[in-house]
C-alpha cells in the first residue's frame, strides 16, 4: 500500500462505492444481525475499513463527530476533515461517535434525542476485535423470529433499548465486515 | 448520464437522505424530518418517492416504477425514464425482477421477497393532521402515544355508517409503538404492511421520511368489536379472472357499463401470460 496521507484513501469513485456502501449500512440497520461487507476506502488506523467506510458515507460538515479514545489521532482527525470537513466535537454532542466500546463508553454521555424529535440521536460505530452472529440473541423489527450477534455489552444495550422509542442507534464493526443494533431491538442473553 | 451526478442529486443530499432513512428503520414509523430539495417534477408527482429512491438506488439496480399498481401510467413512465437517464439503472415492469420498486398508493399483489426494497410516495405523512392541524400539537401526541383522537375517528365512521368507513390511507401502529400513514394505499393493502422486504416513505412537500423494516408488526387500528377487514370489490378481474387482487372499476360507455381489472397491471399481466381468462377477454377472443 502506498504511503498513507490525510489526503489517501477516500473513495474513488463517490457516487458509486457511497452507494453501495449506504446499500450495505441500510441492510444491516435494517435487519439486525445481519453482516455485510463495507469496503471502498482505506481509512488510517487504528480505523477499520468498515467504519472509514461508513463515516465517509454518512458524514460531513453538518455532522459532529466524535473520536473516542484510540480513534482520537492526528491522522485520523486530519484524514476525516479532509475527507468529509465533519467537525470534530465531545461526545455529549456528537452525531457520529467511532471507537472501540472500552472508549465509547459509558452511554449516558451521548444524545438520545428527544420525546418529540427522538431521531436527534447519537449513531455510535463500534470497532469490535471480532463480529459474529452468535450471543446474544435477538428480537423486533427487521427481524424474523430471532437472530444472534455478538454484543459488547449486554446490560448497557437493553437498558439503551429500554428507553425506546429514544436512545441511541450502533454500527459494529471488524475490519471490513458491519452489522448493526438499532434501538428498537430487544436483546437476551441464553436461557 | 454524464450531465448528472449519479441519481441526479449531490452527494450531501444523498448523505443527508441517508441519514433520515437510517434514523426512520431504528424507530419504525416515526416520520424523520429531512430537508427536501426541489425536484424536476411538481410536489404530488412523488418528490419525496423520488429523493429516497435517488437515495438508495445503485448502478446494478433494476428499477420500478407503479402508480395505482399500473407501470404504464404518466407518472410511472416519466419516473422511471428519469432514473435510466439519471442513474444508467435498468427498469423492468415485472414485480419479481425488481430489486427497487417505487410506488403511489398501492403494494404490488406479488409478496415482495428479502431482496427487495420498496419505496412509496406519501403525499401528507401525519395520520392525525386531518384531526389537529397543528404540528406542533401532533408531534406531542406522537410523543405521548395518545392516539385516542384517532380511535374517536375511527368510532365516528361506525356511529355514522356503521363500519369504518377509511378505504384508503387506513391508519396503522407499527411495533406497538408509533401510528403511522400507510400511503394512500387501498386498506386492502394493509395487511401486506407487514413483509419481508424493506418499506421506505417519503414525503417531499411535507419533508418527511419513514420505515417499516422488515417482519416488523404492523396493525391496523380497529376495535373489538369492529375488527379491520381488508376490503375489495366484489367482483373477478374482468381479463385475468383473479379473485385475490385489488380491482379497478372502468365506466365503458355512456350506458353505464362496466369492467373490474387488476390495478397492478403486471399481475393481470403474468396471469393473462399463463393462460387465465376473464369475462370480456374471452369476449375478445371470440
Amino acid at each position: 500500500m502506498a504511503a498513507q496521507t490525510q489526503f489517501s484513501g477516500g473513495f474513488q469513485n463517490a457516487p458509486v462505492q457511497a452507494a453501495h456502501a449506504f446499500r450495505a449500512a441500510m441492510t444491516v440497520m435494517a435487519r439486525p444481525g445481519e453482516i455485510r461487507t463495507l469496503m471502498g476506502t482505506e481509512p488510517p488506523a487504528p480505523l477499520s475499513m468498515a467504519a472509514g467506510t461508513l463515516l465517509l458515507t454518512l458524514c460531513d460538515p453538518e455532522t459532529k463527530v466524535y473520536l473516542a479514545g484510540d480513534a482520537d489521532t492526528d491522522a485520523v482527525c486530519k484524514w476525516l476533515t479532509f475527507h468529509t470537513g465533519a467537525p470534530i466535537v465531545s461526545a455529549g454532542n456528537a452525531d457520529f461517535a467511532v471507537g472501540t466500546w472500552g472508549a465509547l463508553g459509558p452511554l449516558n454521555a451521548y444524545r438520545i434525542g428527544t420525546p418529540e424529535y427522538p431521531d436527534r440521536s447519537a449513531t455510535l460505530i463500534v470497532e469490535c476485535d471480532q463480529l459474529e452472529q452468535s450471543g446474544a440473541i435477538l428480537s423486533g423489527p427487521g427481524i424474523k423470529d430471532t437472530a444472534r450477534l455478538s454484543l459488547p455489552d449486554v446490560p448497557a444495550l437493553q437498558y439503551n433499548a429500554m428507553l425506546y422509542p429514544l436512545g441511541c442507534d450502533f454500527f459494529f464493526t471488524c475490519g471490513d465486515k458491519i452489522a448493526a443494533l438499532p434501538r428498537s431491538t430487544q436483546i437476551r442473553t441464553e436461557g | 448520464m454524464s450531465e448528472y451526478n449519479f441519481a441526479y442529486l449531490d452527494e450531501q443530499t444523498k448523505r443527508m437522505i441517508r441519514r433520515a432513512i437510517l434514523k426512520g428503520l431504528a424507530v419504525p414509523g416515526y416520520q424523520v424530518p429531512f430537508a427536501s430539495r426541489e425536484m424536476p417534477m411538481p410536489y404530488g408527482w412523488g418528490t419525496g418517492g423520488v429523493q429516497v429512491s435517488a437515495a438508495t438506488l445503485t448502478p446494478e439496480d433494476t428499477f420500478k416504477v407503479i402508480d395505482q399498481g399500473a407501470d404504464d401510467t404518466t407518472n410511472a413512465v416519466s419516473i422511471r425514464k428519469f432514473f435510466e437517464n439519471t442513474a444508467g439503472v435498468s427498469t423492468t415492469e415485472e414485480t419479481e425482477k425488481a430489486t427497487v420498486i417505487q410506488t403511489r398508493h398501492r403494494i404490488p399483489e406479488a409478496k415482495l421477497r428479502e431482496d427487495q426494497i420498496i419505496v412509496y410516495q406519501v403525499p401528507i405523512p401525519e395520520p392525525l393532521r386531518f384531526l389537529e392541524p397543528r404540528e406542533t400539537e401532533t408531534r406531542k401526541m406522537h410523543s405521548l402515544e395518545e392516539y385516542g383522537l384517532m380511535h374517536v375517528k375511527l368510532y365516528e365512521d361506525i356511529s355514522q355508517h356503521g363500519a369504518i368507513s377509511t378505504a384508503y390511507a387506513y391508519p396503522v401502529k407499527v411495533s406497538g409503538r408509533y401510528v403511522m400513514d400507510p400511503s394512500p394505499i387501498p386498506k386492502f393493502d394493509n395487511p401486506k404492511l407487514e413483509m419481508d422486504a424493506i418499506q421506505l416513505f417519503g414525503a417531499g412537500r411535507e419533508q418527511r421520511i419513514y420505515a417499516v423494516p422488515p417482519h416488523t408488526k404492523v396493525v391496523s387500528l380497529d376495535f373489538e368489536d369492529y375488527p379491520f377487514e381488508a376490503t375489495k370489490a366484489n367482483h373477478l378481474c374482468d381479463l385475468c379472472g383473479a379473485e385475490d387482487s385489488y380491482l379497478d372499476e372502468v365506466i365503458m360507455d355512456d350506458a353505464g357499463n362496466r369492467m373490474f381489472v387488476c390495478s397492478d397491471t403486471d399481475y393481470c399481466r403474468s396471469r393473462r401470460e399463463t393462460g387465465h381468462v376473464g369475462r370480456l377477454a374471452e369476449e375478445n377472443a371470440a
